[in-house]
């Protein structure tokens, strides 16, 4: 077994708006060992981009705001860092991926330019360096001709590859985590699989640690290791990609797994769950799954379930699980 | 066969041909005239017929060459104490053109600086910033300008700073705004990620980006500091006389428009040539900058 990289103990953010506190992310923990997929699943405004953003500290400002919780990242608490030291994390420790290859490179500069910029910000190269060094991070990432997509501006590109590019980009400082978020929902199904195809290779080259942000599980089925499944900004289920498709345990995983489109049931109408995810500002008490749960009892809608741990890194947080 | 085009795309709204003749021909005449303009003011000495206050009393009032009693000798005629008109717009070019680069240079700098900071650092900081700018705004210029001429007295450096004490207010509010849209662009969070620090961001990321309007503002600030400028010289806060700037010479002819109209008219033209030139020069410059329009 790899060692954890990174450890995310009772992570907690919140922000604060007119209309009140908004407990985005409440009470997470998880941990990603080295050279592993971590996927982190779950439905829109679940807190999956918003705990992507906590580990890298970039909330959106005014608002956003982490109040509680520790993130070590190779035995150093990042909420211990200073502003300044944070900046030295970001890009040479950790890096991530945004949903958009449209808008997330600077339409003003040749990609050249973009990932030179990133290569100069982290080692201090001397120019005849810094060329090689972006060549190879578009080598890293597949590109063909890298030598004539350098002279290229964003706008002379497909989306796929801008997609790649961006990913040179994230991956040029030779980061030890990578969040990728939903990095393939901008692209379509047959550049998608070969997206998700190059990420399993550059983790193979470089030992680079994912967590994977979707709410495609079959993209998790593919990519991941293991998986969080989050639901109104807590996990309410972690265990191993396997055990998660065989044997989930939380009422709103099968549901979300029995929400995916199969081949081999074309009968029967799409399952999908009842009702909407509940308002973060005003969380229903108990359990946050069960008004929209089949399942649930009294105690659900009177006491907040507690993790439990199953064994083999199984832990769910439901009280039909014991 | 002409079937096989489903449609003539060089027809449709919008899409410009760079190569075209009159595409060229949008540069290279305002181009021209601002040229022009800049080696008027550089050689005036050399380039102008006689002094620009060189008085003739004999030669009152001529009229311009073309007319009846005009004389080669000054082409564009002479004022009311027979200064040749040529000569002195010549010699004006100087004035007018380094008034406004002068001008432009300080209050864009000072505009898109304050702006970029309001826009990208936001908070209290912003509220500050564009609670004064709204003041600055709020104010007449002329009568900041005339106080200040009035207490340091009138001269080239009185317009300068007169001009430039809340020229920048426009600037640092278009600025802010485009800051403000950029700094939740996806790229400005791409470069948060890998760790770029907020300075950088700004001169590397926000500004480039913020070059199109800060151009499109600042050519039609060239207008606007000439003539303002003019109004200040009409005023007795400006370039004071005999200094030759093209404002001072429209006020000059002024009340004798009915009898020498050439002295009025022809610093006009010169006026509305430069404005129109910077005008049109801006407008190619941004479809040049922009490397999505040049594709195309």
């Amino acid at each position: 077994m790899n060692k954890v990289l990174l450890q995310v103990e009772d992570l907690r953010t919140y922000f604060f708006t007119r209309k009140g506190v908004v407990k985005a992310v409440d009470g997470i923990s998880f941990y990603v060992r080295e050279g592993e997929t971590f996927g982190i699943a779950g439905e829109s405004g679940c807190g999956k981009t918003v705990t992507g953003l906590s580990i890298l500290r970039l909330l959106p400002e005014p608002g956003g705001q982490i109040v509680g919780g520790n993130i070590i990242l190779d035995g150093t608490n990042l909420m211990e860092l200073d502003k300044k030291e944070m900046r030295k994390y970001r890009g040479r420790m950790i890096s991530m991926i945004l949903q958009d290859p449209m808008t997330s490179l600077n339409p003003v500069y040749t990609i050249g330019d973009q990932i030179a910029e990133s290569v100069r910000l982290r080692h201090d190269l001397p120019d005849n360096m810094v060329e090689p060094e972006v060549i190879s991070a578009l080598r890293l990432l597949n590109i063909p001709s890298p030598e004539t997509i350098l002279q290229q501006y964003p706008f002379q590109l497909s989306g796929g590859m801008r997609q790649r590019v961006v990913g040179a980009i994230a991956m040029s400082c030779r980061p030890r985590l990578l969040i990728a978020d939903e990095p393939t929902t901008a692209l379509d199904a047959t550049i998608q699989a070969q997206y998700l195809a190059l990420f399993k290779d550059v983790q193979k080259k470089t030992n680079v640690a994912i967590i994977f942000i979707t709410h495609d599980f079959g993209v998790i089925a593919d990519m991941c290791h293991r998986v969080a499944v989050m639901y109104a900004g807590k996990i309410v289920e972690t265990a191993t990609t396997k055990a998660i498709f065989n044997e989930p345990k939380h009422p709103y995983t099968s549901a979300l797994i029995n929400s995916v489109p199969r081949l081999e049931r074309k009968d029967t109408r799409l399952y999908s769950i009842k009702g909407q995810p509940p308002s973060l500002v005003n969380l229903p008490a108990g359990c946050r799954f069960a008004p929209r749960c089949p399942v649930a009892k009294t105690v659900c809608r009177e006491q907040e379930p507690p993790e439990v741990d199953i064994g083999d890194g199984h832990s769910v947080s439901c009280w039909r699980v014991r | 066969m002409d079937t096989t085009r489903l449609m003539d795309w060089d027809k449709v709204a919008g899409v410009k041909k760079p190569k075209s003749v009159f595409w060229r021909l949008t540069f290279i005449i305002p181009a021209a005239i601002l040229l022009m303009v800049v080696i008027m003011a550089i050689f005036a000495p050399l380039l102008a017929p006689y002094p620009y206050d060189q008085i003739a009393l004999t030669e009152r009032l001529l009229p311009p060459a073309f007319m009846e009693g005009g004389s080669t000798a000054h082409i564009l005629g002479t004022d009311l104490v027979g200064r040749d008109i040529l000569s002195r717009i010549i010699y004006g070019a100087q004035i007018s053109l380094s008034v406004s680069l002068v001008v432009i240079f300080i209050t864009a700098s000072i505009g898109t600086a304050l702006g970029i900071i309001s826009g990208y650092l936001g908070g209290r900081l912003d509220a500050f910033l564009m609670r004064v700018t709204d003041m600055s705004l709020a104010f007449p210029a002329i009568l900041i300008a005339l106080l200040f001429a009035a207490t340091i007295g009138p001269g080239y450096w009185t317009v300068v700073i007169a001009l430039s004490l809340l020229g920048w207010a426009p600037y640092a509010r278009l600025i802010r705004g485009e800051a403000l849209k950029l700094r939740e662009a996806d790229f400005v969070a791409q470069a948060r990620i890998i760790g770029t620090p907020p300075i950088r961001i700004m001169v590397r990321h926000i500004f480039p980006n913020i070059i199109n309007p800060l151009i499109i503002m600042a050519t039609l600030m060239v207008g606007m500091v000439i003539l303002t400028e003019a109004v200040l010289s009409y005023l007795g806060a400006g370039i004071p006389p005999p200094a030759a700037s093209w404002g001072n010479m429209v006020n000059d002819g002024r009340s004798l428009l009915d009898v020498a109209w050439w002295i009025s008219t022809f610093p006009g033209i010169a006026i509305g040539l430069v404005v129109m030139a910077g005008n049109f020069l801006g407008d190619w410059l941004r479809d040049t900058l922009d490397p999505r329009l040049r594709q195309i």
